[in-house]
């Protein structure tokens, strides 16, 4: 799962990308009562503003609903429930907290060193981001997995303003299709920038949307022609 | 996946939603059809959109009525309002497009969610790159492309030409029939998938060349690549090595995921000569 790596745009662009996520490795050195640490994981992460949290068997903090009622197209709710991801954490999988600020990401990682969960835990952002955090953390980088962008028949790909949105879903969950549609319903003022990212991350499987950064990408996309 | 041609009422909502662009209108038929060749199983209509329990009949009333008066209606534009696609039940070989599509089923080769991978993100607790080595993901069909498998034997023939080594926790390796060749069984070849990830194990001394070797495939294939490198840190959490290679080769080191050494064994006792498979 490299659903959090290979996001589109400069190292600058990350400014307000900060994602967080915890995981017990499998097979023989599986990690005794890893779920009871995940959910603490999860609870601590709501101490620190997430903008998004998420587990990767349930999804994130908005989602869809199985039996919407006709009235909420007029009163839908765009608001992040994270007490629902908390409690519906029942099985061990890789759990994520969003942030936008890098204060914010720094001070809950460092909480987590002190916790000592036993998990993996792992920083994407830019480069110098998560060595911000380990440093404000006082730990030194295990390991680092670069992204090395994108490549082969990229003319295949969107234009930039689409990019930077739909692959905020590494998974692919989210269509560079509805990615456009969003930026048009933004610019036509049929949707608000919120509103807008709301319905984008509905469609991420496990929480590491930005929606935070959908709707910079999105204001900005109002005036930006690619 | 499936649509129910008496639930559909062409609202089409699902078109845009579809990360493979394989939902259209069918003017014939005046219903949502999907492309089945096209289709990766990765159940985004099916999860992602909310659904609404109306009345079929009703909404295609009020719709023609609306668009004979050139009323557009205006609905929340991620709901299905009839609750109208049917998940099918999957047989082999059609079944692997959902195990790489679907990213809320855990692979059966790793137990691992989304493309079934752990890479770099539990190698504190795994070791399984270690310190002279560099773990390359290479993941076809991303964003948005997809790829079939055909495609993907051809970057992992050329690995295994090369004599590298595969990771075995892995949901690609894992439907080779041959390891030595990178050849994948033959009956998934036409399948197409969201995206795939072929992983490998190499040393430093070899990572341009792996590089290169990976270029060369692209250009042969109809799809999109992203490359991942994984490295082990020294003692001082710096990457001195394998950076300035990736720099040199002409890349921008933008963004990483960076693993914080947090993580701990349980009590068993690790296998590593099992970890990778060599040619």
């Amino acid at each position: 799962m490299t659903n959090t790596l290979h996001r589109f745009g400069s190292a600058e662009s990350f400014q307000d990308d900060f994602i967080v996520f915890a995981m017990a490795c499998k097979g023989p050195y599986k990690q005794a009562n890893a779920l009871d640490g995940l959910r603490r994981f999860l609870q601590i992460a709501l101490e620190y503003h997430p903008v998004n949290l998420g587990d990767a068997r349930h999804g994130g903090a908005i989602r869809p609903t199985r039996r919407m009622n006709p009235l909420a197209h007029w009163t839908r709710n765009n608001d992040p429930d994270f007490q629902a991801v908390v409690d519906g954490l029942t099985d061990v999988t890789t759990c994520a907290a969003v942030f936008d600020s890098r204060e914010a990401a720094e001070q809950f990682v460092k909480r987590i060193k002190d916790e000592n969960l036993g998990l993996s835990v792992n920083v994407s952002t830019s480069i110098q981001g998560a060595e911000d955090c380990c440093e404000h953390a006082g730990i030194p980088r295990h390991s680092v997995g670069y992204s090395l962008g994108f490549e082969g028949k990229t003319e295949k790909m969107p234009n930039s303003q689409v990019m930077l949105l739909s692959t905020m879903c590494g998974h692919g969950m989210i269509s560079h299709s509805l990615a456009k549609k969003m930026i048009d319903f933004v610019k036509e003022n049929r949707r608000t920038p919120e509103q807008a990212a709301a319905t984008l991350s509905r469609f991420c499987s496990c929480g590491v949307f930005n929606p935070a950064r959908a709707k910079r990408i999105l204001d900005d996309a109002r005036t930006k022609t690619t | 996946m499936r649509i129910n041609p008496k639930k559909c009422v062409a609202c089409g909502n699902c078109t845009y939603v579809c990360p493979m662009g394989a939902i259209y209108i069918d003017p014939v038929m005046k219903r949502a059809t999907i492309d089945r060749d096209e289709c990766v199983e990765c159940y985004t209509c099916f999860n992602g959109l909310s659904q609404e329990h109306l009345p079929p009949t009703l909404v295609r009333t009020v719709r023609t009525v609306f668009a004979a008066l050139r009323i557009r209606f205006e609905p929340e534009p991620d709901v299905c309002p009839t609750a109208a696609f049917e998940p099918d039940e999957l047989v082999w070989p059609r079944v692997v497009r959902r195990a790489f599509s679907d990213p809320r089923v855990p692979h059966e080769s790793t137990g691992v969610e989304g493309r079934g991978t752990e890479e770099v993100k539990t190698n504190d607790v795994t070791g399984r790159v270690g310190p002279g080595d560099v773990g390359f993901t290479i993941e076809l069909g991303r964003p948005g492309i997809g790829v079939r498998f055909y495609e993907i034997q051809e970057m992992c023939r050329a690995l295994a030409a090369a004599g590298v080594a595969f990771e075995v926790k892995n949901p690609i390796t894992s439907l080779m029939s041959d390891v030595a060749t990178g050849t994948i069984r033959d009956d998934i070849l036409g399948e197409k998938v969201l995206s795939a990830i072929v992983e490998i194990k190499v040393p430093v001394a070899r990572a341009e060349e792996i590089v290169h070797l990976v270029w060369d495939v692209e250009q042969r294939l109809d799809t999109v690549v992203s490359i991942g490198a994984g490295v082990r840190c020294d003692e001082r959490g710096q990457d001195t090595v394998v950076a300035p290679i990736l720099e040199r080769l002409g890349y921008r080191l933008e963004r990483a995921k960076t693993n914080m050494g947090l993580g701990r064994r349980g009590e068993a006792v690790p296998v590593p000569e099992r970890e990778m498979v060599s040619t």
